[in-house]
């Protein structure tokens, strides 16, 4: 890596360039409504996988629970939707009107009480966020105070996601069970069920992520980035220098939880419905996969690494449904054996460096990038 | 919640629940021997666990099938040969995959989980393609149906009382294998110093590809095990590998008492609670005094003494 010296690069101010055309410019300009809300969706794991790259390809710390933290601020932003939908009018021949629909099948008569609050949209904005990140905190005090690590951490993130997930599923009249929660009509009165809507909705999921790109840079830029990356190569020496490493871990930790609880809330917005489905060990995983397949180092390849799979997955399990797991499979299996690096690592070893070599036109002479 | 109950219910209950926590003990020990040879001597994290046990129960279905149309006079004894065919095909699976897969990623144990998920992912598309989505069961000979009356409250099934029995057969097998013969011994050396290990002429190669060939072989014992209490489906083997690695990072990972002890108390624990709560709050509660532990005790309870 190239010593760091402004807040970018040349080849990463070009990348931000083409993403954002690609986000902002040509996929509305060519695509219908429904691929674009399609593709906005994805981009909502986009976060995930952006913070991933922080806790994993920075931190070191491998969370196969980022569906933990998606699922959280999906299920906030879903709790205050489903509450608007639920007026006393719309549930009129519920015999408990003014509940959600959900509540009313399974017998309870009244709001429970943690519900209340998401009566209120700054509140709910407010939970959106702070819920997952107080619970990654929760998560990141336990386990890096007691220097639990590595393999460790992966494990345990996995089963407070089954966790979960198990009680999402058997607290049937509060989350909605397997269904999760359905139906969501209006934000503050806006149908976001319309496809302007849509369209605006996936604009500033577009603009939310540059936010986030742009504070992930901003991270790996500063101090504490530099000591994030110390630490996965040599964990002890930084805790000998004198420096707090279960801190920067519970920070970077809790950053990754934010971004993917943006993600799942804005997920929440486009898709109009959340479920378990989105919480559990399967998702998590494939969160990882995102980030591994465009690149664990790379905040930038995360973003096309969950664009391409996604979109690979939409068009393959369309036509060949078995292919697909195949294909799935055989990725994983290659990124790992073949691009650790990911598609990032890939760009820039042969794409990045061409320019100049075509330049001085001795390719055979260039001199290697000192690393 | 014990008020409603009279003490010979009560005493019974607890027989009862006791032993169907038994079998879930000795499903867990099955589930989680192999894997304590796995990840706990090689560090191998293997995501695709469930399938190499899958493996073995197809194995023992389409043995089952065999036998019927084949050797029906054979009937009683098919469960046999269909246990030592899934060990040989799950351990000869898990041997081609060490070659192409895990043997050039020992250094990078968190890459192996990914790879080993996408092999997972292959199998399961593949058990789906050859044996189709449904659940299949197969059937169980006539001596292994019924159940044995202990009193007029308690009733023990043959079935589970067998899968107890393999249980302490195999665990005390693999317990022969790793601590009292030259090949465990050799495992062990490689898996201390890997490069003193080599300085000593023992083959490490070998000994990692034959050590990960028997992990899974045991696994897919566990599969065939299995199909005497359950049915078997292409995704079936997700739903255990949660708890077998809990089961075995809660021993702690390199000790196989620590499995067993760890087995014992997580299959208990749930089985009582299942009784006086749903079990999913049991299965949630279970798993969280699992996590809480771990929080306290990172090196799992059985942990060897040495310094970090």
């Amino acid at each position: 890596m190239p010593p760091a010296r402004g807040f970018l690069d040349r080849t990463e101010i070009l990348g931000v360039i083409v993403l954002a055309m690609v986000i902002f410019v040509i996929l509305p300009a060519f695509t219908d409504p429904f691929r674009l809300n399609l593709y906005g969706k994805y981009l909502t794991y986009a976060f995930v996988a952006v913070g991933l790259v922080l806790c994993w390809g920075s931190g070191g710390i491998l969370s196969l629970g980022q569906g933990i933290f998606f699922g959280l601020g999906g299920y906030c932003m879903a709790m205050f939707l489903k509450l608007e939908a639920s007026t006393p009018e719309a549930t009129a021949i519920q015999s408990t009107p003014g509940i959600p629909d959900f509540m009313d099948w399974n017998q309870i008569t009244a709001l429970p009480w943690w519900w209340e609050p998401f009566h209120s949209f700054s509140f709910t904005l407010f939970a959106v966020v702070a819920v997952p990140v107080a619970f990654a905190f929760i998560i990141g005090m336990a386990m890096f105070r007691r220097r639990v690590g590595g393999v460790y951490f992966s494990i345990i993130t996995q089963a407070v996601a089954a966790i979960l997930t198990i009680l999402i599923i058997g607290q049937q009249g509060f989350t909605g069970g397997i269904n999760g929660i359905t139906d969501l009509r209006t934000l503050l009165g806006w149908d976001i069920r319309t496809d302007s809507a849509k369209e605006i909705l996936y604009f500033v999921n577009g603009i939310l992520l540059f936010v986030c790109l742009g504070i992930a840079q901003f991270i790996r830029r500063s101090k504490a980035g530099r000591l994030l990356i110390a630490m996965r190569d040599r964990e002890d020496r930084v805790r000998f220098s004198g420096y707090d490493v279960a801190a920067f871990k519970i920070f970077i930790f809790c950053v990754g939880a934010g971004f993917a609880a943006i993600g799942g809330a804005m997920f929440t917005l486009q898709v109009g419905f959340m479920s378990p489905s989105f919480v559990g060990i399967v998702p998590s995983i494939e969160m990882v996969i995102f980030c591994a397949v465009g690149g664990r180092y790379s905040i930038l390849g995360a973003v096309w690494g969950a664009l391409l799979v996604n979109w690979a997955k939409s068009a393959f399990s369309e036509s060949f449904p078995e292919l697909w797991q195949f294909g799935l499979g055989g990725l994983f299996i290659a990124v790992v054996l073949l691009f650790p690096e990911g598609l990032a690592g890939l760009w820039n070893r042969y794409a990045a460096p061409l320019p100049g070599r075509l330049r001085r036109r001795a390719p055979r002479s260039a001199p290697a990038p000192a690393e | 919640m014990f008020a409603d109950y009279s003490w010979g219910e009560l005493g019974s209950i607890f027989a009862m629940q006791g032993f169907a926590g038994l079998i879930l003990f000795s499903v867990f020990v099955l589930m989680a021997l192999g894997l304590a040879i796995i990840f706990g001597q090689m560090g191998v994290i293997n995501m695709a666990h469930g399938e190499f046990m899958i493996l073995g129960a197809y194995v023992t279905y389409l043995m089952s099938g065999l036998f019927q149309t084949w050797l029906p006079g054979l009937f009683g004894i098919y469960f046999f040969v269909a246990m030592a065919l899934a060990f040989v095909a799950a351990g000869a699976l898990g041997m081609v995959v060490e070659w192409l897969l895990i043997r050039r990623l020992y250094h990078r144990p968190l890459d192996t989980l990914l790879a080993t998920w996408g092999l997972s992912l292959i199998l399961q598309q593949l058990y789906r393609s050859i044996f189709g989505a449904r659940e299949v069961g197969v059937s169980v000979p006539q001596w292994m149906m019924g159940s044995l009356p202990l009193t007029d409250m308690i009733e023990l099934p043959i079935n589970g009382i067998f899968v107890m029995v393999l249980t302490l057969v195999i665990a005390g097998g693999v317990y022969v294998m790793l601590y009292r013969s030259q090949w465990g011994l050799q495992v062990r050396a490689v898996m201390a110093n890997r490069s003193m290990a080599d300085a000593t002429g023992i083959n490490t190669g070998w000994t990692d590809r034959l050590t990960f060939g028997i992990g899974c072989g045991v696994a897919g014992v566990a599969g065939a095990a299995f199909t005497m209490i359950g049915s078997t489906s292409p995704t079936a083997g997700q739903l255990y590998i949660v708890d077998t690695f809990l089961v075995v990072v809660f021993g702690g990972a390199a000790s196989l008492l620590g499995t067993i002890a760890s087995a014992f108390a997580i299959s208990q624990t749930q089985s009582f609670l299942e009784f006086f709560l749903s079990g999913s709050m049991a299965k949630v509660l279970t798993l969280l005094a699992v996590v809480g532990i771990l929080m306290l005790r990172p090196q799992g309870l059985f942990s060897p003494k040495i310094r970090k």
